[in-house]
């Protein structure tokens, strides 16, 4: 018990790193989702296509493979980029970008997804009775679709920020000093991983326990006005 | 006689063209087929192993939690509860690294199966798609219209003839789409193996690309395998949905 509290600063400096690199992978997902629904909803053709293989080919590969596929194969690719351009020298990825910039990657496809059906469930009614009445296109999406977007895309993306929580997990393959990472290094030194990793696995559930709270608030906050049965 | 310069072979250009003008050398990746068709081999002997025991472990499970069986629901909401709020790194970890830091466990008669890096996978595995898989086939018992219970109830049925006959078999063919998606998750999942030193299809692409000191290589291999393998998964459950859910299906006129 003393070596857990011994090593209590570096398992919490390692457990917001590994908030740090959700949050800034979550808004990069949100962002490619939103540009990969707009893709697959829009008329133009090389849209359709580029958002489907995009979604396709990203939802097929495990996670792990496309992250070490970008950390070192991404890092060569710059290098050579570099080289024959000459526009930069040595450049090094490190892990965090390359954690934050996979997870967002991959979890932009699932999002994609995930706004793509809220967006078709809005009823297209609303959407052309406010044209009817004359609103411009952008107050069309602030009044009309993004508010029930919003409502629509909720449970799928609380699931998908669920998922993606774990999977930083992973980025500790890297060497990103993380909750995994800091609790094999303090398990490691003081002989006592069960322990370590126990703690690390219960950061997790607690980590997820307060998304659980923190998603039914909003849940709710953007449901106001709707009767359920 | 003039010499006549022999015109290189079809083989020997697509070679050239492999290590010099590409960026990915395929010619080495299909030079070391052995290898990737071990990494082949483990992936799939462990995923699958790991969803036959996790299934039937789950069905009892679902039928717990989907009856609200005092003491047992909430020992088994606990236990779906940490297994689907952790990484299954972690819980690999724990069992692989973890459970030899007691001295109990390191003289007991299981430590020989506890050290090895296959059996802690293929248990950490089972446990977690296991949680996963309660709560999917929980929601198809739930959704067994209850007009059916009670329907096998009046015809004398037993609870335990009337999950056999009435319920089970109506929820798990319900639970078929949710569960392929399981699968998928599964074999995605199983990529943490090879952390634990287990030579799966990323193990493969890892060692060649030591080997060779590649970037690229052993990972695309490894991508594009596994994208195959989430291909034959999904036409599978399509064939597999089409049998099952053959009632279902709309009456063609």
């Amino acid at each position: 018990m003393d070596d857990v509290v011994a090593y209590l600063p570096s398992i919490l400096g390692g457990t917001w790193i590994t908030i740090l690199v959700a949050l800034c992978s979550v808004v990069l997902a949100v962002l490619l989702g939103l540009l990969g629904a707009w893709g697959k909803l829009s008329g133009s053709k090389v849209a359709n296509k580029v958002a489907g293989a995009y979604t396709t080919v990203v939802r097929g590969i495990p996670d792990l493979v496309l992250m070490l596929l970008l950390f070192y194969g991404g890092q060569q690719l710059l290098n050579d980029l570099g080289e024959a351009t000459g526009w930069w020298t040595y450049l090094e990825i490190n892990q965090f970008t390359a954690g934050v910039f996979t997870i967002g990657f991959i979890f932009g496809a699932y999002m994609t997804e995930t706004f793509r059906g809220a967006y078709m469930a809005i009823p297209r009614g609303q959407v052309e009775a406010a044209v009817a009445s004359g609103m411009s296109p952008k107050l069309v999406f602030t009044r009309v679709v993004w508010p029930q977007l919003v409502r629509y895309a909720l449970p799928s993306f609380g699931n998908n920020w669920l998922v993606l929580l774990k999977t930083t997990a992973l980025v500790s393959v890297l060497g990103l000093h993380e909750l995994v990472w800091e609790a094999s290094v303090a398990g490691r030194s003081t002989r006592q991983l069960f322990t370590f990793y126990f703690v690390a696995l219960m950061i997790y559930l607690v980590l997820t326990a307060i998304s659980d709270v923190g998603l039914r608030w909003l849940d709710r906050k953007y449901s106001a006005g709707v009767r359920r049965a | 006689m003039a010499e006549t310069e022999r015109s290189p072979g079809l083989l020997e250009v697509i070679e050239q063209f492999s290590e010099e003008a590409s960026p990915i050398d395929f010619i080495l990746i299909l030079e070391h087929w052995p290898l990737f068709l071990e990494g082949i081999w483990h992936t799939v002997v462990l995923v699958v192993l790991a969803l036959i025991i996790g299934g039937i472990l789950s069905i009892p499970l679902a039928v717990i939690r989907a009856n609200r069986t005092p003491v047992l629901n909430q020992i088994v909401f606990g236990y779906v509860y940490v297994f689907r709020g952790t990484p299954l790194l972690v819980q690999l970890y724990l069992i692989y690294h973890g459970l030899g830091q007691f001295d109990f466990i390191r003289e007991s008669f299981l430590w020989p199966v506890l050290r090895d890096a296959w059996w802690c996978t293929i248990i950490a595995f089972v446990l977690n798609t296991a949680a996963y898989t309660t709560e999917i086939f929980r929601g198809a018992i739930e959704a067994v219209p209850y007009g059916e219970v009670e329907a096998a109830k009046s015809c004398g049925m037993s609870p335990l003839t009337t999950n056999r006959r009435v319920v089970l078999p109506n929820a798990l063919r319900r639970a078929l789409p949710a569960y392929s998606n399981e699968v998928i998750f599964m074999l995605h999942g199983s990529v943490v193996a090879s952390t634990v030193t287990i030579v799966d299809i990323l193990g493969a692409g890892r060692i060649l690309n030591s080997k060779y000191y590649l970037a690229y290589e052993g990972f695309i291999a490894a991508a594009i395998l596994y994208m195959i393998l989430v291909y034959f998964i999904t036409r599978g459950f399509r064939v597999w949905e089409k049998h099952w859910h053959a009632h279902l299906r709309p009456r063609e006129a």
